[in-house]
């Protein structure tokens, strides 16, 4: 589902990761770790395709849900509506049942109607969630999906991914915290 | 797309957006009065031309909330993994814009006009004028809205870039006042290549920004 040769990350003309051969398959993991600054975000990015690799390629197929630092939804907007608009863009039908999924898989279901800026954040964090789970896509691209969530949401999102992979999707999360994804590849930077 | 085009439509109008762009114009179109005395004749000759200059300056005011916004919350990100060009992006934008934009913009010009003792003759060439060269100042203002994303002191940068690519578009809507259909030929073509080239550049913009 996603591959890598050869490849080489750099920021600002200093290479953090090279020679990186992956290999996330259908229900696979991959998990990143390493310090701040390593480049385990920039590394996301480039498999994400929103940074150009410094060398070697990326190789995805099937859709792309990706969870970058902000949440891409609209502060002033209802919760409900924010997601709307991503499942609309998105186009695979039933956006309401969708949403209403994810939200419940994210257990915010009871602030749909409450707009987005008064959420907290960890609230805002798992609404940023909910908008990867109702993508429906194959490969999840997650970046620091636990920071901000409290012990509960974090053993919910370890769920999700599991959930995910079971359905034969595949994962790759950066994270400096411990994040329980059974069987997953690492990489350290 | 389509669903883009209506967010961005939304946002436009949403928070008092475009009743800003009124009042601004409006403020800006009075100022002259009182700079240059009242009287009417005079005011009534440069009256077109003013409502142009105050149309050019109130097109910078909401600059800095067409792309900037969308940089920051990651929603060009989460665009981009979707596959969609930076330059579509940039397209759909300029469209919304200008839905936003340029209908307030030539209902305040009627007011201005009847401030400004404008003649209805001459409000008509300069509501055609805005209506073909609006088209061209969203273009620019998206462009320059992409290009100053995330720099410090953007507002400021974004009026640098901006109003001097805008002078061909106050010369020949001004000219159009006196110069009539050529002038307006002139003006539709240079909107014509401002949209044109606007969304590569400001797609290409938004990419090196989201780097």
């Amino acid at each position: 589902m996603l591959t890598t040769h050869a490849l080489a990350v750099a920021r600002g003309g200093r290479v953090l990761a090279e020679e990186l051969d992956l290999m996330v398959p259908r229900g696979g993991a991959l998990l990143v770790t390493g310090a701040n600054g390593a480049g385990k975000s920039s590394l996301l990015r480039v498999l994400a395709g929103l940074l150009p690799p410094a060398a070697g390629s990326v190789t995805r197929d099937g859709t792309v849900a990706w969870l970058g630092e902000a949440a891409a939804l609209d502060g002033e907007r209802r919760l409900g509506e924010a997601l709307r608009f991503w499942a609309v863009l998105d186009r695979r039908g039933h956006a309401d049942i969708r949403i209403a999924a994810a939200l419940s898989a994210v257990e915010l279901d009871e602030l749909a109607d409450v707009p987005v800026r008064l959420l907290s954040t960890g609230q805002r964090r798992r609404a940023a969630l909910a908008r990867v789970v109702a993508a429906g896509a194959d490969l999840w691209l997650l970046d620091e999906p636990a920071s901000g969530l409290d012990v509960a949401a974090v053993a919910r999102l370890e769920g999700l991914i599991d959930g995910h992979r079971a359905g034969g999707g595949a994962v790759v999360v950066t994270t400096h915290q411990p994040l329980a994804v059974p069987d997953a590849a690492t990489v350290a930077l | 797309m389509i669903a883009l085009f209506w967010r961005d439509v939304r946002r436009g109008y949403a928070g008092g957006g475009a009743t800003l762009v009124i009042a601004f114009f409006l403020l800006v179109a009075l100022l002259f009065p009182f700079a240059i005395g009242p009287d009417a004749a005079l005011l009534a000759r440069v009256g077109g031309g003013v409502i142009w200059a105050a149309a050019l300056l109130a097109a910078l005011l909401p600059v800095e909330r067409l792309v900037q916004p969308d940089l920051e919350a990651g929603v060009l990100d989460q665009l981009a993994v979707r596959g969609i060009s930076p330059a579509m992006v940039a397209a759909v934008k300029i469209a919304a814009h200008w839905c936003a934009f340029a209908p307030p913009l030539m209902l305040a010009a009627v007011i201005a006009a009847g401030l400004l003792d404008v003649s209805a003759g001459r409000l008509l060439l300069v509501e055609a004028g805005l209506a073909l060269g609006t088209p061209g100042l969203a273009a620019l203002a998206v462009a320059t809205g992409a290009l100053v994303a995330g720099l410090r002191g953007a507002g400021a940068v974004a009026g640098l870039v901006m109003l001097p690519l805008a002078v061909p578009l106050l010369i020949f809507g001004a000219g159009a006042i006196d110069g009539g259909a050529s002038g307006l030929k002139l003006l539709a073509a240079v909107s014509l290549v401002l949209v044109a080239g606007a969304p590569v550049v400001a797609g290409a913009a938004m990419r090196v920004g989201s780097e």
